[in-house]
């Protein structure tokens, strides 16, 4: 018995060092690599992943900034899917807004980067200034505010009025039945961002002998051109597109809680990170707040997946 | 200064009809979209009783400069000299956008051009994490910065910028289309690992950077400091005119000017960047 166990512990202990060895090697046959990489992997690794790392261990906490975290293990997950009525809500609402500000954005971007690339340098450069303003400029979508005010001076009531459509004001941002679809169009004014100008930048990237050789083999038109030599030719940059669109779309708060309030009326604005917020920065419940992260985190990484193997079929 | 406003003609796939819908959908939308810009510059120079004309207008009356002069006068009373507040962000913006540029590059020039263990789970571990909320990563932020002492310094907003996941990935993607033969040649005549990424890889993704330029450099700009920093003589330009501009009603004017310098910052680097990546363009020949 003791024998067969030392043979076993050296068996191992062999392994471990030729493994240790292997690693050495590989890092010593690759060190141009390694410090290439060293000085972002250590700032990323301290600012970045460590601190998700220690968020995702706190989701397992019950912490509330003061005292120190208690353990809980997965008491905050079951309490979010079983008696969080309100996280629900908001998982409904944050599921709407994605499910249309994620592809109907990234379809914008996709398309406005495209049609402005059609033009002469000056001129395209002219029209990515406009179309990217909204969000260069700050908190101007409230601008759209004014245009929902609940009175008849609103602009959409007082136009809706001198048409003689309606005979009084709606309180747009306070009806819950508005809110979200707002919500969703000033979120899409808005999102000609960072996809945008990274698909320009791509399609600026692409060989412009390509084009030629797709005329001589026959592309008809420009719809046919996009499909077959612009689209493949940029994949790298449409899944950029992809994940920017999916991290915008499921985190979104930062429009949503000025325009619709906070907490809106009846949560129908609610949406995962504003209940994060809620707990994180109202309740002092870090580590319920954690859970939340972790849980949109997870949703996202599949969606993220499954967006991969659907861009893998363009340009087919 | 002649511009064309010709779409270009020397592809044989555009129908003239297509060529003006295009142009339709673009002058349409583009004024839809340019409304917060020209919102933003009227209302500097809108007088007292037009900033708080109800609905509010658009366009602006009777231009005026008095907010500018407020503004001015209200700059040269600080207690802090203006100067001091605006070489703490030019400190931000230049050290942060620069750093992230290079750092984030090399590291993306290596992960997706050598061959090297770990390499894959490294890339995958970026686009992870720009997915978890940076809402509740903020108290452990806090906690790293205390630990290594970095409370109340600029550092602790340049360093943490030079690894933001967002430069990575974007230059990670563009440098996938650098084909490998243009790597071997250089290195076949001997050219350095470092000569070959700033005298070949970098300048073949021009357009990347130039672009993660303008990204970086409006998220730096927009920081207030307030996380990290505490002492008034370390805060940045926009904290500061972000105080001014918070004075209640009768700041109102100044409030709209600091909304103008905050937006006309980042669209002159992001004209002079774009006119940049049109300079590329032309001397490879395209445009």
């Amino acid at each position: 018995m003791d024998t067969q166990i030392t043979v076993e512990n050296q068996g191992l202990m062999y392994n471990l060092r030729h493994r240790f060895t292997r690693l050495g090697r590989d890092i010593a046959r690759n060190k141009t690599s390694y410090l290439f990489l060293a000085p972002y992997a250590i700032i990323f690794i301290t600012f970045t992943v460590l601190p998700v790392l220690v968020s995702i261990i706190l989701s397992f906490t019950h912490y509330n900034m003061l005292e120190k975290p208690v353990w809980i293990g997965w008491q905050n997950y079951l309490k979010l899917f079983l008696s969080d009525d309100v996280f629900l809500i908001a998982v409904k609402n944050t599921f709407v807004f994605a499910a249309i500000t994620g592809p109907v954005g990234y379809l914008a971007c996709l398309f406005f980067a495209w049609m402005v690339n059609e033009f002469k340098p000056k001129i395209r450069a002219f029209f990515t200034l406009l179309f990217y303003a909204p969000s260069i400029s700050g908190n101007a979508f409230l601008v759209w505010q004014i245009i929902f005010d609940a009175d008849q001076y609103g602009y959409l009531n007082g136009l809706l009025m001198s048409l003689g459509l309606r005979d009084d004001p709606i309180a747009w941002l306070y009806d819950p039945r508005f809110i979200l679809p707002i919500c969703i169009i000033v979120t899409l004014w808005m999102s000609l961002g960072t996809s945008f100008l990274v698909f320009i930048a791509g399609l600026q990237n692409i060989d412009p002998s390509l084009y030629e050789a797709g005329a001589i083999d026959g592309v008809r038109n420009r719809w046919q051109e996009l499909w077959y030599i612009t689209l493949p030719s940029m994949k790298p940059q449409l899944m950029f597109g992809a994940i920017m669109s999916i991290t915008s779309s499921f985190a979104a708060s930062a429009q949503i809680i000025p325009l619709a309030g906070f907490p809106s009326v009846d949560y129908a604005a609610r949406t995962v990170v504003s209940h994060l917020l809620d707990y994180g920065s109202v309740r002092f419940e870090m580590g319920y707040a954690c859970a939340i992260a972790t849980v949109l985190f997870l949703a996202m990484v599949i969606t993220q997946k499954i967006v991969q193997r659907l861009l893998s079929k363009v340009g087919e | 200064m002649k511009i064309d406003f010709s779409i270009r003609r020397m592809k044989i796939s555009r129908s003239a009809g297509g060529d003006i819908f295009l142009l339709f959908v673009l002058i349409t939308t583009g004024l839809f979209m340019a409304i917060p810009l020209v919102y933003t510059i009227t209302g500097a120079f809108k007088p007292m009783n037009e900033i708080f004309l109800y609905p509010p207008r658009i366009l602006v009356r009777n231009p005026t400069l008095d907010n500018f002069k407020d503004l001015f006068i209200l700059m040269s009373e600080t207690w802090i000299p203006i100067t001091r507040y605006l070489a703490n962000s030019l400190l931000i913006v230049v050290l942060g956008t620069g750093g992230h540029v290079i750092i984030s590059s090399m590291g993306a020039y290596v992960v997706c051009k050598h061959q090297f263990p770990g390499k894959r789970f490294f890339s995958e571990m970026v686009v992870l994490s720009l997915m978890f909320a940076a809402e509740v990563t903020a108290i452990p932020n806090f906690l790293i910065m205390s630990k290594l002492g970095w409370i109340n310094t600029l550092k602790s907003i340049i360093v943490p910028a030079w690894g933001y996941s967002l430069g990575f990935y974007l230059m990670s993607r563009f440098m996938t289309q650098i084909p490998d033969v243009l790597l071997e040649a250089a290195k076949l005549d001997g050219a350095s690992e470092f000569r070959i990424f700033w005298t070949i890889v970098m300048p073949s993704v021009k357009p990347a950077w130039l672009t993660l330029m303008i990204l970086s450099f409006q998220q730096l700009w927009r920081d207030q400091g307030g996380r990290f920093i505490y002492k008034e003589v370390l805060k940045p330009l926009p904290y500061a005119l972000q105080q001014m501009a918070s004075g209640g009603l009768a700041r109102q004017g100044v409030a709209a000017v600091v909304g103008l310098i905050m937006m006309i910052i980042p669209i002159i680097l992001f004209v002079f960047n774009q006119s940049k990546i049109v300079e590329t363009m032309t001397t490879s020949g395209i445009d």
